[in-house]
């Protein structure tokens, strides 16, 4: 390695210190789910599956887990079946407002989850539609179509135009030149960015507490759960969410390799 | 791309009325929906139709609620700050310390990885790190810093800065790496045949032609942990109530929605003023390297 000056190295060790800073609650988050005590501190007290067990076999758990599933799954549908034909009609046409409808599709990105959620629980209210599981998978697909229509977007503006010019002199009608050209060069943003919605959507408070019924999510479940107080279990359950989000992030990042 | 003309409406309408028309109803109604209820009048336990300030009169006035609009400005803007601050030398580092590609890239994935990790679990870590009998605590106790286990980690205003600052850094590394990977090496290199040192190179160079991305990053920062809902329940205390709990008592056991519409309403309007102010000032840091 060649020398570094002081101030490289200064900069070289706030660095790692920033890494380790994200990554060790999360192995301790792992380390504490095999350990064998109730509570979460040091010495350890030995390995153990029990946390393991305990949360495999907690029903409620099981169920919120499933409702997560299933609103994630719906929520990512929706968000890329509107995402995507709203992605190409800002690509391909100009209209009046043009900028003010992207914004405002855009916004919920930047904007705190729970005015999303209130602004929605609000409507619902007005209009008589109660809070359950439906009402989350609207909210979540309203949420998260900012970012199917900002990657795709990113992805449509590097389609070269004149293949979709040959294809259409070819004689292929639009709907065709859509499935055999555009949407080959697009399938990469398509997704990348229904993972990242997926897991948002699997991962989602704000907007979930304030719609959702007596169906809880996980998270949610989670969340009253941690407000009752600490145990192992949720060390476990945790851990386990950690392993399938990294096994989703490899998985994407394969995909998206591959796809070059 | 092309004006929409009487020969190709067809197509454009079946593109666009679809997601025009579930932006309307899911996202512009509420919205409105929403802005209408904060006039409203709350008549226990009913919430009456009604146009009246009062609403946003008492959270301005009523101390109870101006202190904690305050202090949730204050606890955003330090989280901001400290995140930048801590984000620009990881940013730095990858793009121009390390010489190996592969080395970057790969501490790049590190940095955006906990992203995909659920934000929840990232906020209780810092709940079973800085709790009584946490791990904080015990390691302390162990190596014989100390002999009773402290409170003071948990439940304060640090501990909710250090989970925020945690859960939204990756969200400062991201821009501010995207900017600096598009700094041309050759402008860099111009500076230091130049004779200009490194510090300088980076005052006058360097930081200049990343703004864009710092303004991004911050604006991100600041807007989401302004409205974080998960790190004042999990690891705030008593001097720690922010917003969301504020928002959250009123749709719950408060049970005044006119007046916490009324808040969120501030909330929304806050976002629009800085994501507006943070567009101009980005587009006023942007020189053209074309």
């Amino acid at each position: 390695m060649r020398s570094l000056l002081w101030w490289q190295h200064g900069l070289v060790g706030t660095s790692v210190l920033v890494l380790a800073f994200l990554y060790v609650p999360i192995l301790l988050l792992i380390l504490f789910s095999f350990n064998d005590s109730a509570v979460t501190s040091f010495p350890l007290a030995g390995f153990t599956w029990r946390w393991y067990a305990a949360a495999v076999a907690n029903g409620q758990m099981l169920t919120a887990l499933q409702n997560s599933l299933v609103v994630a799954v719906c929520a990512t549908v929706v968000s890329v079946v509107v995402g995507v034909t709203a992605a190409i009609a800002l690509d391909r046409y100009e209209f009046v407002g043009k900028r003010l409808f992207q914004n405002v599709i855009l916004l919920p990105l930047s904007l705190p989850g729970l005015v999303t959620g209130i602004a929605m629980l609000n409507f619902y209210k007005q209009i008589g539609i109660p809070q359950s599981l439906t009402a989350v998978v609207i909210g979540h697909s309203t949420a998260l179509l900012g970012i199917v229509v900002s990657q795709v977007m990113a992805r449509l503006a590097k389609v070269n135009s004149r293949m979709l010019e040959a294809s259409s002199d070819l004689g292929a009608k639009p709907l065709e030149t859509f499935r055999r050209v555009t949407l080959p060069q697009i399938m990469p943003s398509i997704l990348g960015a229904a993972l990242l919605c997926f897991t948002l959507s699997f991962d989602e408070i704000p907007v979930t507490y304030f719609l959702t019924g007596r169906d809880v999510t996980l998270p949610i479940y989670i969340y009253s759960t941690l407000r009752r107080g600490i145990t192992p279990e949720i060390n476990a359950i945790g851990s386990i969410i950690v392993a399938a989000s990294l096994l989703l992030v490899i998985a994407s990042v394969k995909l998206l390799r591959n796809q070059k | 791309m092309s004006f929409v003309t009487r020969r190709n409406a067809p197509a454009f309408l079946a593109l666009f009325s679809g997601p025009f028309l579930w932006i309307l109803v899911f996202m512009i109604i509420p919205y409105v929906v929403m802005i209408s209820v904060s006039f409203w009048t709350r008549q226990f336990p009913l919430f009456v139709p009604d146009f009246q300030w009062g609403n946003y009169a008492k959270i301005v006035l009523d101390p109870q609620y101006a202190t904690v609009v305050l202090r949730t400005l204050k606890i955003a803007t330090i989280v901001t700050v400290v995140s930048s601050l801590l984000a620009y030398p990881v940013a730095y580092m990858l793009v121009f310390t390390i010489r190996s590609e592969a080395l970057s890239n790969l501490l790049y994935m590190c940095v955006i990885v906990p992203l995909w990790v659920s934000y929840l679990l990232r906020a209780y870590t810092w709940k079973i790190i800085l709790g009584t009998n946490g791990a904080l605590n015990s390691l302390l106790i162990s190596v014989g810093l100390i002999k009773e286990p402290l409170s003071i980690f948990l439940y304060n205003q640090t501990a909710m800065i250090i989970t925020l600052v945690y859960i939204f850094i990756p969200f400062m590394i991201m821009p501010l790496y995207a900017v600096l990977k598009n700094i041309p090496r050759s402008l860099v290199e111009a500076s230091e045949d130049l004779g200009v040192g490194p510090f300088h190179t980076f005052l006058r160079v360097i930081l200049p032609l990343s703004m864009g991305g710092l303004v991004a990053g911050m604006t991100l920062t600041f807007c989401l942990s302004f409205g974080d809902f998960v790190a004042p329940v999990l690891v705030g205390g008593p001097d720690g109530t922010m917003v969301a709990n504020l928002l959250q008592s009123q749709f719950g056991a408060a049970l005044n929605w006119p007046l916490g519409s009324a808040l969120a309403t501030l909330v929304l309007l806050l976002v629009l003023v800085v994501l507006q102010v943070s567009s101009r000032f980005d587009r006023a840091g942007q020189i053209d390297l074309r």
